[in-house]
Order: C-alpha cells, then sequence, then structure tokens
C-alpha cells in the first residue's frame, strides 16, 4: 500500500484508475485466453457444481469457478466451500475446499467417540 | 551479400499505437549504425511509410510489379535520400488484397534477404489476411503496444498467434510512456504490461510531440533531432536489437522538481 492509496482510502476517494486497469485487464485476458465463450464456461461452472454437488455439500451461493492467468498460462481456479459430505454426513469445517483432509480428520473424530 | 539476415515482424493488433513510426526511425538508426536495412510496407491497404519517410513522391514501382515479374526489385526499391544504407519497398494498390497469399510475402522477403541486414516488415493493424501474410514471412517480431487496456489486450492476440506460429523472439515496445501519469498511477505500468503480457521489453518510448513534428516534415526523428526524448528511446532500442546493453530509460526520473519529488513520495510503499 502506498501514501497515495492511504489518502485515497481516507477521503474515500476512487483508488487510481492504473490498478482497476490491471485488475480489468487480468480477468479479460483469462476469457480471452481460455477460448472459452462466457456461455460455455458458465455451463462448464453449472456442471461442475452439479458433479461436486453428488459427493458433498456445497455452498452454491459461495462457490466460485473462475479462469486465473498467469505468464500467459491459464488455470480453471474452483473454490467450493463444502458444508458437509452427503454419506455418513459428516460435518466437515465449514468455509474450507480440503475435503480430503478435512474428512480424514472428521471420520477420527467419528471414531473417537 | 547478407548472410543472416533479421527479418522482423513489426506488429500490434490495435491500430494507431506506433507500428509505422517504430518501422521508420528503427530503420533510420539501424541504416545508421552501418547495417543495410529494407523497410518494407506490409499494410497494403492503407500505406503510409513511404509518407513518413519522406519517400512519397520517389515511388515508381512497388512490391505488386515486383512479384508480377513487371520489375526488378532494385527498381522498385526506393532509398533514402540522407541516408543510403536505408531502402524502402513500397505496398502495392490496395486491390492486392484479393490475391496475395503467405507465399507472395516469402518470396519477396526472400529476395530482400539476399541484399540487406535487416529486414522490418510494417504490419497492418488486425489479426486477419494481411497480418497472417506478413507473419508468414516473418522469423522475428517486435509487438508494439500502449500503455492502455485496449492495446495491451489486442497486443495478447497476437502474440498468442506469433507464439502458435514458432515466430521467436517476440519482444515488446511500449509507446506513447507518459512519464507523469505513470507516476500518479493513472497509466499502466512498465512492470504492470509486461507482467501481464509475459515478454522481455526491447523498449520504451516516451510520447513526445515531435513525432508529430517529424511526420509533418517526413523526415524521421532519428534523422536529426537527436536529442528528443522519443528519437533517444529509437536509437537505444535499435541498439538493443544490436545486442548492446542500454539501460531502460527510468520514466519517472524523466520528470523533476518538486512536482515530480513529491509524486515519488506519494508512491512509496508504506506496507
Ligand atoms: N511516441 C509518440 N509520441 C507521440 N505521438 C506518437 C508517438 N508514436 C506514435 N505517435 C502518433 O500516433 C499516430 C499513429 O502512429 P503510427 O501511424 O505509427 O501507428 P500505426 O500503428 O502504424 O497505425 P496503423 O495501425 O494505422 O498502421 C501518429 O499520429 C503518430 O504521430
Ligand atoms: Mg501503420
Amino acid at each position: 500500500m502506498t501514501l497515495r492509496d492511504i489518502i485515497n482510502k481516507l477521503l474515500r476517494r476512487q483508488p487510481a484508475s492504473a490498478s482497476t486497469a490491471r485488475e480489468r485487464l487480468q480477468l479479460v485476458l483469462a476469457h480471452d485466453r481460455s477460448d472459452l465463450s462466457t456461455e460455455l464456461l458458465d455451463q462448464m461452472r453449472r456442471e461442475i457444481l452439479e458433479v461436486v454437488a453428488k459427493y458433498v455439500e456445497i455452498d452454491m451461493d459461495e462457490g466460485a469457478v473462475s479462469l486465473e492467468t498467469e505468464d500467459r498460462m491459464t488455470a480453471l481456479v474452483a473454490n467450493l466451500p463444502i458444508k458437509r459430505t452427503l454419506n455418513g454426513q459428516i460435518k466437515l469445517i465449514e468455509g474450507s475446499n480440503q475435503l480430503k483432509e478435512n474428512s480424514q480428520e472428521a471420520e477420527d473424530k467419528d471414531k473417537g467417540s | 551479400m547478407a548472410t543472416d539476415t533479421r527479418v522482423i515482424l513489426i506488429c500490434s493488433g490495435k491500430g494507431g499505437v506506433g507500428k509505422t513510426t517504430l518501422t521508420a526511425n528503427l530503420g533510420i538508426s539501424l541504416a545508421r549504425q552501418g547495417l543495410s536495412t529494407a523497410v518494407l510496407d506490409a499494410d497494403f491497404g492503407l500505406r503510409n511509410l513511404d509518407l513518413l519517410l519522406g519517400l512519397e513522391n520517389r515511388i515508381v514501382y512497388t512490391a505488386q510489379e515486383v512479384l508480377e515479374e513487371e520489375c526488378r526489385l532494385d527498381q522498385a526499391l526506393v532509398k533514402h535520400k540522407k541516408e543510403s544504407n536505408l531502402s524502402l519497398l513500397p505496398a502495392g494498390n490496395p486491390r492486392m488484397l484479393d490475391w496475395l497469399k503467405p507465399d507472395d510475402m516469402k518470396r519477396i522477403v526472400d529476395m530482400l534477404k539476399e541484399q540487406f541486414d535487416y529486414v522490418l516488415i510494417d504490419c497492418p493493424a488486425g489479426v486477419e489476411d494481411g497480418f497472417k501474410n506478413a507473419m508468414a514471412a516473418s522469423q522475428e517480431a517486435i509487438v508494439v503496444t500502449n500503455p492502455e487496456v485496449s492495446a495491451v489486450r489486442d497486443a495478447d492476440r497476437v502474440i498468442g498467434l506469433l507464439n502458435t506460429n514458432a515466430i521467436k523472439p517476440v519482444q515488446l515496445v511500449l509507446n506513447r510512456v507518459r512519464p507523469r501519469m505513470m507516476a500518479n498511477q493513472e497509466m499502466l505500468s512498465i512492470a504492470d504490461v509486461t507482467d501481464i503480457l509475459a515478454l522481455p521489453l526491447l523498449g520504451l518510448v516516451l510520447e513526445d510531440e515531435q513525432v508529430i513534428v517529424s511526420t509533418n516534415r517526413g523526415e524521421p526523428l532519428t534523422l536529426n533531432s537527436v536529442n528528443s526524448p522519443a528519437a533517444k528511446c529509437y536509437l537505444n532500442i535499435a541498439k538493443r536489437l544490436q545486442g548492446e546493453d542500454i539501460p531502460l530509460i527510468n520514466p519517472a526520473e524523466e520528470s523533476s522538481g518538486f512536482g515530480a519529488k513529491f509524486r515519488r513520495l506519494m508512491q512509496t510503499k508504506i506496507f
């Protein structure tokens, strides 16, 4: 954070436009580079959520499937907070998407009780 | 006769970012270093390179007559009045676009390779046939862009195409840099653009009114006023192409005085 950013915050001014430009470019280029249309991306997002929902209960509102790009490499990034798994009805730590680790932990807890 | 001719495509995607100006100035600068240089106007639809070089009245034949074998290559080449190491091969009639194929461009460039150290190809805007024909005849490329979202986005498209066509190296020239706006963070920084496009920076060119003055006269900046900010930038780019290790200008240091000091203070990272 720079002095300018702090002053902008204090005065509730818009941030300098260069950072807005950078963020908008990164987003639009991730899409350009993947060569996926918005419709296809939406469809893929829906299907991914459907598949995941077969195994675990996810927070549909919190879930995000997006394209990110760095160094001309584009990655599909899914961040799906899991509420709980469906089989066994194990309660998982909310807001976490590390299914494997967490379910292991939860199973251990189950056995103990 | 030149043996390892470098054939460099000068392209951008977006129009009006400074390809033709760079081609003209780079051509002059390389020629000044004693390198025999040809600039090829591949913008058959909207040719302008002749005008920027002040050679518009000396064109007799063009690339078109060379391809149709109505004249020899050396009859079509226009030698620069003041810089005899530089020659222009003018673009033909816009109707050439109807029949021109990548192989035609290759034929022209192969002929030029026989007598020049450098062949610079001034590419049309866009990513359609005009660009693809010119790319087919090139080995390496310089992508010109401005620190603006639309220019950077279009440059990205072009870089993707250059990569799939195995053109390399591909280097970046960032044109129309305004130090004051960059210092105020109201313009994408140099690092922003090179990070996003992931290309090595061959050089940056400052925004400079003298560019327009020199265009009016038909005398590229590098021909005379080597003291203008943009002329220095073009010269540096030519030297780097030749492998010289010339440090980049720091735009922040281009503006001085109290205002610049204050802007630098504002930019200091605190946490
Ligand atoms: N560094 C600069 N400073 C100021 N003006 C510039 C600079 N570079 C280019 N220009 C101006 O920008 C305009 C476009 O330049 P130029 O014709 O070289 O672009 P281009 O990429 O070849 O355009 P086109 O896509 O139409 O062929 C011209 O008016 C030129 O004078
Ligand atoms: Mg042009």
